[in-house]
């Protein structure tokens, strides 16, 4: 009698917990964060999980950022889409035009009795992500920028001043020559994001447009404009400089920052946020600087564009969820929240108030550098040019920059015929998105 | 004397074949018919506005002349693979057939590769040929060879083509250590008597009574090149440099899942269906006549 009982209460009380839990409206929140990153992510959710009853996020890594895309395009056909889901920066056209599966971000909080307002983020970042009604689509979660990093022992080892960054171009090539015919290092310089860097962030930064119709943020009628002189010269002088050992090709990726901290090549353009990998593993003393740039250009330096990724909000789900959403997002509003994610990721604080908070509280002198890609950023206001870009099918066309490039440097092809090419090859897969895609 | 089963039931026979027919038209049949179906279709991603537009995925494709190179570059490819796979195989299973002390453990060894998962193989390949890292990059460099498989893309392909080939011996190798054991040993020990000399012998007994096994390695490692060097091909290269070692299979994959260009992605997979159905077809067709069994 007794052991009956003890069972039926156990199963009572087992059904009271399940009732419980489901009482709590479980959102799902799909990224692609890795390492470090990742438990800043699980942080998050468990800090707001915590901080009320009615909602639990569930934060799950999904793969790659295009990995966790196609799952999540994949789940939204299947009907069960998550209902926050990490984009990378190239990936937002195409999301921006999938009317139906996504829910603006603007309208969650709002309706979730949230104020928003889109000026609270720094504006290389809102722009980003906001259409042409002004409508902020998504929500900016981890921005970064591309900055130059080099190693101050190999400067020092060369006869170059360690504590001066060399500014432009031509004194990169310099500087590259010097610690070629040195022997100070294997390697003089090297990228990561070929495009990125060399493509988006060079036009920006010199102010010279991408494509036409503000680098397609103003209509989808969009074509590309990187043949410019400028684009030519750039990249004829990267064809050069491979010739002479100056440049080496480390690949399409992140693959640089490992040449770098390894101490192979001495010089490297790449994601602002491979600060915080690069200072675990660096055995040298190395500075972050500002992009090179071409001073003869007129407007250069103007700015930098964002990489990184943004939080979309799916569409077809309950309202008490979005309820939940909201108010997730407005906790990750936080300038507090957002400082701390800032200083311990490396991606740039996406508010001015957040800069604000890390600059007061001395973390920029205890750390140099790691303002460089804010300041970057904010160098002046944005312009036609250099506020953002918006291509659809933008995965495959920088995959499409990059073989060029790539040709290019195996000595196929001069600077002008990859460039042509690049141009002929995306436009045809905009022409092709146009026609597809009905924003 | 013939065998006949007669089933009683009007059922039976249906209810037996059911589960392998459910298995053929649920993970066979309804694919394939979806992927000619999108392959019509020019759709968004997340599939809101979808238009059918018949032919043109395909009058695309065939107009795009690095669809055509991403051709050559299979054929290349799967030739080099199914050849340098075979004949590595054959010889060392010949050497191995011999009684040797030892044989054994050569045999076990030879056996390991298989048990790699591709991704791995290739990424141990990787390593080995890395320009800066890799053991075998420094050993080609010190004879003076430029070697770069990040830009060049001849060196991607031997890359890849080495690791596919790597992967694949050992199966092959089985297979042939098989055959050989198969053959009489007194055919070969009469044409010795005859005074056939070890070439000779190999050539006019060996090779021919190997012929099924040899025809049949050749379907599975054309098969194998075309289609199971997809995570090869993803851990080493990625399709680069430039495109020089994306196969036709790896070209669907990134239209489809990196691109979101599910119509393109979709018409390419049915090109592929048609290119098996007809290789299986010509190989049983016209190859297998030839083929002593």
């Amino acid at each position: 009698m007794s052991r009956r009982f003890v069972r039926v209460a156990l199963l009572v009380a087992l059904f009271g917990a399940s009732a419980a839990a489901q009482a709590q409206t479980e959102i799902q929140w799909w990224h692609s964060m890795t390492g470090a990153l990742n438990d800043r992510v699980n942080e998050f959710a468990k800090g707001f999980n915590e901080s009320q009853k009615d909602y639990k996020v569930v934060p799950v890594y999904k793969g790659a950022y295009p990995e966790s895309m196609a799952a999540a395009i994949a789940a939204f056909r299947a009907g069960n889409a998550p209902h926050i889901l990490q984009v990378f920066e190239v990936g937002t056209a195409t999301m921006m035009s999938a009317k139906g599966a996504i829910k603006p971000v603007s309208d969650v909080l709002r309706e979730g009795g949230f104020k928003f307002d889109p000026k609270a983020f720094i504006g290389p970042v809102s722009g980003y992500y906001t259409n042409r009604k002004g409508e902020m689509l998504s929500f900016p979660f981890n921005s970064s920028t591309t900055v130059f990093y080099y190693n101050k022992d190999v400067f020092e080892k060369a006869g170059l001043d360690p504590n001066r960054a060399p500014t432009t171009w031509p004194e990169v090539v310099q500087a590259a020559a010097k610690i070629k015919a040195s022997g100070a290092s294997q390697c003089a310089y090297t990228t990561g994001w070929p495009s990125w860097v060399h493509v988006e962030n060079l036009s920006a930064w010199h102010n010279v447009p991408i494509g036409t119709r503000e680098n397609g943020m103003a209509g989808l009628d969009t074509r590309f404009q990187i043949n410019s002189p400028l684009h030519v010269r750039h990249w004829n002088n990267l064809k050069e400089w491979s010739q002479k050992g100056y440049f080496t090709y480390a690949g399409r990726r992140n693959e640089a920052e490992a040449k770098f901290y390894s101490g192979e090549c001495a010089m490297l353009t790449s994601s602002s946020a491979a600060q915080a990998n690069i200072n675990r593993n660096a055995k040298f003393k190395y500075a972050v600087a500002m992009l090179p740039y071409y001073a003869d250009v007129a407007g250069a330096p103007q700015n930098s564009i964002i990489g990184g990724a943004s939080l979309w909000v799916m569409s077809g789900k309950k309202p008490a969820e979005y309820k939940g959403v909201a108010q997730f997002l407005n906790f990750l509003m936080d300038p507090n929240r957002q400082a701390q994610w800032h200083q311990t990721t490396g991606y740039v604080p996406i508010s001015p108030a957040a800069y604000e908070i890390t600059k007061k509280s001395g973390f920029y002198e205890k750390n140099p550098g790691t303002d460089v890609s804010v300041r970057q950023l904010m160098l002046n206001p944005p312009t036609a040019n250099s506020k953002g870009l918006r291509f659809g099918s933008f995965v495959q066309i920088r995959d499409i920059f990059e073989e060029e490039m790539e040709n290019m440097l195996a000595g196929k092809q001069d600077a002008k015929a990859a460039l042509d090419n690049a141009v002929r090859r995306g436009d045809e897969l905009l022409v092709r998105f146009e026609k597809s895609a009905k924003e | 004397m013939e065998k006949r089963v007669v089933f009683r039931s009007r059922w039976l026979p249906y209810v037996l074949l059911a589960p392998q027919l459910a298995v053929t038209l649920i993970f066979f049949f309804w694919p394939a018919g979806q992927a000619l179906l999108q392959s019509m279709l020019q759709q968004d991603p997340f599939g809101i506005n979808v238009e059918f537009v018949g032919f043109d995925n395909f009058r695309h494709l065939f107009s795009d002349e690095l669809y055509l190179a991403s051709f050559r570059v299979t054929a290349v490819f799967s030739v080099l693979v199914a050849g340098f796979g075979l004949t590595i195989s054959l010889l060392l299973a010949v050497f191995a057939d011999r009684a040797l002390r030892g044989a054994g453990l050569y045999k076990t060894l030879l056996i390991w590769p298989y048990a790699v998962a591709h991704a791995v193989a290739a990424v141990l390949w990787l390593f080995l040929f890395n320009p800066t890292l890799g053991i075998v990059a420094h050993w080609i460099k010190g004879y003076g060879i430029a070697w770069d498989p990040l830009l060049n893309g001849g060196d991607a392909l031997t890359l890849v083509v080495v690791a596919a080939v790597w992967n694949q011996i050992s199966y092959n190798f089985l297979f042939f250590l098989a055959g050989l054991q198969s053959i009489p040993k007194s055919l070969i020990e009469a044409a010795a008597i005859d005074g056939a000399g070890p070439g000779r012998r190999f050539w006019t007994i060996v090779f021919p009574l190997l012929s099924p096994t040899t025809f049949f390695l050749l379907v599975v490692n054309i098969v194998y090149a075309f289609f199971n060097t997809f995570a090869i091909i993803d851990a080493a290269t990625g399709g680069g440099p430039g495109q020089a070692t994306e196969i036709l299979v790896y070209k669907v994959y990134k239209d489809g899942f990196k691109a979101l260009d599910l119509g393109s992605s979709a018409a390419q997979s049915v090109v592929l269906m048609i290119i098996v159905i007809g290789l299986t077809v010509m190989q049983f067709k016209w190859i297998e006549r030839k083929v002593q069994y």
